[in-house]
């Protein structure tokens, strides 16, 4: 399909803008642009192209999409009706308060709920993603250490398990990460906490179900072994889809946390983002969360603030989506939506489990991880063959090789928002595939075969990176 | 897998060649090189730099992954592959010859292997 | 039942009858959950009674029928085709591109903005966005450091949201040091960086080529609002090395302050500091062109804790909104949207200059300036609030920043000046 660029005909107008019969000011020569080639389309010409690409895109409108740890739930169409209201579109965040008092209070009643549902005392709406949210929550963490005087507390300690981006957002902050292993039932294995943790821990980063979808039994155990070495616990709220309703992190240890209103919280994820990464602290850490906080008459700074971490204050509409769909959910729906999420990871599990490895099998959360090393060594093919063999059947695929601890690993998270039917369905490819790898392994050397590209040759792209179109220049060698 | 008799090795799967005068080169294996897939790309040091023994020099990135390259030696580097750098290929295709850095003023070494301690090593991992 | 949980009840218990587990309760005792909290959120509503509540909290903001206020967020006008065409649920809720085969549409959509932004700065590659144009500018100063230049000079026209953001992301870094500067600025074999606001945050157009000179070796950071590109020369052109900056001007809404998008565009030599995703083309099995996400080792998911970044998700469909907004606008549309913008501040300047309050400003300016008020001006803004104005922005007591976009009119410029002037 053409790049926009090679529609481009000159002359063609799409928007045009109205005269506003003032002409006399001249900029001087040198400030003034010689040449910009942006496409010149018509709007006909402009909606075709993109509807071209819409149809080669899949959302979670499209069909299945069971990719672990990114939550893929189903995104109510109401809450984009209501973040096109005009009251929530068109005010401008330098507005004096007396003039935003609706977006105010919906702000408030958000990080309120918010911190119903995780039992913490104060929480920030600024971050833009999780990985800002984590980022913001480390900061916090710093400023704690660091204004108490103890600014030796510069370890995190992070699972092996972890997403990349705890150890990442740790690092950003000056803050050297310890790695800890995980025990034969993919927890925290004690002992290696145990000699983790010492003067130097300023926190330990957990995601809880952790990565392999699995409910940490040790855990108040956990965050009492860091909490006495003096450290702080923070709760990555990745995984908070499986838990709504049933456990609250503060109750259980935690004295930082972020969440993803784009994963658990049904805001779309619109091709990798807007997010939202909301952080939450117990109350002997608010005064350090991001400025501005809102309080009774809006928005208020504090002198042990961190700071800013984003310019203005939050990713606004995203959050009044977030806001709608608690509202329609309520306490009851959200802990029934991570009963179902639950229920139906182990309903899908247990429809497969005879015939794949689990990594740890025992009863899920809301996602669970398998190994294919077995079929691989039996059969050649790989984790990624199966996942990608998926897409023929208009399955997204689930998260590959990860956990980096699983060998092969395949990490399927259904979400509740699914049918039986859809789970029975992905359970049949899935058997259906197994058999395939054994009696004719060569199915998997073209997959996909119904896409409209297959196998796009990665090390290529990274070798002779084309990150732009330029006129004349054809990607073909 | 290629071991060659003439260089000398390190557990990390990096090998030495003594140029004499004091310069050595140093790249990485050929079992190296085949556990890291396709390489992308690599980072190096600046001339001029110094390297210290057991330490990451630099680090290799293939398409899924990134390794970090190690000193054998604390040193100071006095040329880098100007074509490894700019076509990191050459490292799949003849890690033998697709050199990375020289060093000099050698000031610390860790114990090198010989080629037969070395394929011992492969065949562990 | 609903609440987008799809099987009822009944399919719900025959599920858990086929797990072996007589309730939810048991279901998680199995894995290891014991007990549920009370909670004080109300049970759940209708989508009509959540939609009415809702709305009548979107009724308590005032919408200002005129507005004169920019400071890192504008009121443009946006075509119609750029909102539909965005708000199509296959990119809508689609997630990251990692899987190109299903993903063409929102990976080649995101190669069109990555070229777009790099025609509009000047500069030769582009990442897909980052969160916002003050994360943008405190994530650049990690493109400048490396292990023998560690210090950033940031001028004072930056937006002072932005230089908050970047003091505080790097405020517990052991080596990088920010220093301020307002007018002129010395570098030393430390500097890594100078940054500089194009147009700055008092509107006032900087002679970038006079700083790229003094800033010698050291990175020219540049700070660009996007719009003004339609009108003034690329900063690439110029001598930056980087231009970062705020996107929410090309086809988004000001929406009390998010979600806008962090653009960050590069010279070549650059592209591996670049933080966050970068869509690339190639070609698939049978040779036909095709995109994917690449250089992924720069990221978290492969480098962890050594990533110069923790970014993951970005803000991907403000990024497609952009690249649709350019597009439908197309060069044309972008400098009229510049150009008017421009006509119509200069308008204002000399308007306002004739009533008395004078401008700031001593050299040229694009669509921002700063004018004294004889006035108290927190008065002056409360009686414009009256009339439905939403003025310039307080910068203190006397003085005020003003903006005009294509969205005002001559007349109503007109009519503003007749409003002060009823208080003055």
């Amino acid at each position: 399909m053409s790049v926009i660029f090679e529609l481009s005909k000159a002359n063609r107008r799409c928007a045009v803008f109205p005269d506003r019969g003032v002409h006399q000011y001249k900029l001087s020569d040198g400030h003034v642009r010689k040449n910009l080639e942006l496409p010149e389309v018509a709007e006909v010409d402009l909606v075709r192209h993109y509807m071209g690409l819409s149809r080669k895109a899949f959302g979670v409108d499209n069909g299945f999409y069971p990719l672990g740890s990114c939550t893929m739930k189903y995104n109510p169409k109401i809450n984009e009706e209501v973040a096109a209201l005009e009251g929530f579109n068109e005010i401008h965040p330098l507005q004096p308060a007396s003039t935003v008092k609706g977006a105010l209070k919906a702000l408030k009643q958000l990080q309120d709920a918010l911190c119903d549902l995780t039992g913490m005392d104060a929480m920030t709406l600024k971050p833009a993603a999780g990985a800002h949210g984590e980022f913001t929550g480390m900061q916090i963490i710093r400023k704690y250490f660091v204004s108490n005087g103890m600014p030796e507390r510069n370890e995190v300690i992070i699972p092996d398990s972890a997403h990349g981006t705890n150890p990442a957002s740790a690092a950003m902050n000056g803050l050297k990460v310890v790695a800890v292993k995980s025990n034969e039932n993919g927890g925290v294995d004690l002992e290696s906490l145990q000699a983790a943790v010492g003067e130097h821990t300023a926190a330990l980063m957990l995601t809880n179900p952790n990565t392999l979808g699995l409910f940490d039994e040790n855990i108040q155990e956990i965050t009492r072994i860091v909490h006495e070495a003096g450290g702080l616990c923070y709760y990555d709220g990745a995984n908070l889809n499986a838990v709504m309703g049933l456990v609250r992190p503060g109750d259980i240890g935690f004295d930082v946390i972020h969440l993803n209103l784009h994963k658990t919280f049904a805001t779309p994820h619109g091709g990798g983002g807007p997010g939202s990464g909301p952080v939450g602290c117990k109350s002997f850490l608010a005064k350090h969360l991001p400025e501005p906080v809102i309080g009774e008459n809006g928005f208020e700074n504090s002198e042990d603030s961190i700071g800013s971490v984003r310019s203005f204050y939050c990713n606004f509409l995203v959050c009044m989506k977030a806001l709608t769909y608690i509202k329609v959910m309520g306490a009851d729906g959200l802990k029934l939506a991570s009963e179902n999420a639950v229920l139906n990871a182990n309903y899908l599990l247990h429809k497969i489990k005879d015939i794949y490895d689990v990594s740890y099998d025992r009863v899920c959360m809301h996602e669970f991880v398998l190994s294919l090393q077995r079929l691989k060594d039996e059969t050649g093919v790989s984790a990624k063959d199966v996942a990608k063999a998926l897409l023929d059947f208009e399955i997204h695929p689930p998260t590959m090789y990860f956990p980096l601890i699983v060998h092969e690993a395949l990490m399927f998270e259904p979400t509740e928002t699914e049918s039986r039917e859809t789970l029975d369905r992905c359970a049949e490819v899935l058997r259906h595939l197994h058999g395939l790898a054994y009696s004719d392994p060569e199915y998997f050397k073209g997959v996909p075969h119904s896409t409209v590209v297959s196998q796009c040759d990665e090390v290529r792209a990274a070798r002779n990176p084309v990150l732009r179109y330029e006129k004349d220049t054809e990607a073909s060698a | 897998m290629e071991v060659r008799e003439e260089l000398k090795y390190t557990a990390t799967h990096e090998w030495v060649k003594d140029l004499g005068d004091g310069v050595y080169e140093i790249g990485i294996t050929d079992f190296a090189q085949s556990e890291l897939g396709d390489i992308v790309f690599v980072n190096l040091p600046e001339v001029g730099d110094e390297v210290v023994k057991e330490e990451a020099f630099g680090d290799i990135e293939s398409v899924k992954a990134v390794s970090d390259i190690y000193s054998p030696f604390s040193a100071t580097v006095c040329e880098i592959n100007e074509e490894v750098a700019d076509g990191a290929e050459a490292i799949n295709n003849t890690p033998y010859e697709a050199w990375l850095i020289r060093v000099e003023n050698v000031t610390d070494s860790v114990e090198l292997l010989d080629a037969q301690q070395y394929q011992e090593v492969c065949e562990h991992e | 039942m609903s609440k987008y949980i799809v099987n009822s009840s009944e399919e719900q218990q025959e599920m858990l009858d086929e797990l072996g587990c007589a309730s939810f309760a048991e279901l998680f005792r199995k894995a290891g959950v014991l007990g549920a909290p009370q909670l004080s959120i109300p049970e759940g509503v209708t989508e009509f009674e959540a939609y009415r509540d809702m709305a009548a909290l979107a009724a308590e903001n005032h919408v200002f029928k005129h507005v004169f206020r920019g400071a890192g967020s504008y009121k443009h006008f946006i075509p119609s085709a750029v909102k539909n065409i965005v708000s199509r649920n296959e990119f809508v809720t689609a997630y990251t591109p990692y899987q190109a085969e299903v993903s063409q549409g929102i990976l080649q959509g995101i190669f069109e903005y990555q070229s777009m932004m790099c025609e509009l700065t000047g500069m030769d590659v582009s990442n897909a966005s980052v969160y916002d144009g003050g994360t943008a500018a405190a994530e650049a100063v990690m493109m400048c450091v490396d292990r023998k230049h560690h210090k950033i000079l940031l001028s004072r026209g930056i937006n002072p949201e932005y230089r908050k953001v970047v003091h505080t992301y790097h405020q517990f870094s052991d080596s990088i040091e920010i220093e301020e500067f307002g007018t002129d600025f010395e570098v030393d074999s430390n500097t890594a960086g100078v940054f500089v606001q194009y147009p700055d945050f008092f509107g006032n157009i900087p002679d970038l080529v006079k700083i790229k000179e003094k800033a010698g070796d050291a990175k020219l950071v540049v700070i660009a609002n996007p719009t003004a590109l339609g009108l003034l020369e690329a900063p690439g052109k110029l001598g930056a090395d980087i231009v970062v900056g705020e996107g929410q001007q090309l086809g988004m809404p000001m929406s009390f302050g998010g979600p806008y998008l962090g653009f960050m565009c590069a010279k070549e030599k650059l592209v591996r500091q670049l933080p966050g995703r970068i869509v690339g083309q190639t070609v698939d099995k049978d040779g036909k062109t095709c995109y994917t996400l690449t250089l992924q080792a720069r990221e978290q998911h492969i480098r962890r804790e050594k990533a110069s970044s923790s970014i993951c998700s970005n803000e991907a469909l403000c990024a497609f909104t952009a690249a649709v907004y350019l597009a439908a606008v197309g060069p044309k549309g972008l400098y009229d949207v510049a150009d008017t913008s421009f006509q119509l501040a200069h308008y204002l300047a000399d308007r306002l200059n004739e009533i008395g309050l004078s401008v700031v400003n001593k050299g040229e300016f694009f669509n921002e300036f700063v004018t004294e008020c004889p006035i108290d001006s927190k008065e002056l803004m409360k009686h414009l609030y009256e009339k439905d104005i939403l003025g310039g922005l307080l910068l203190s007591n006397n003085r005020i920043l003003w903006c005009a976009t294509e969205v005002n009119t001559k007349e109503e410029i007109d009519w503003l000046v007749d409003v002060i002037r009823e208080v003055l």
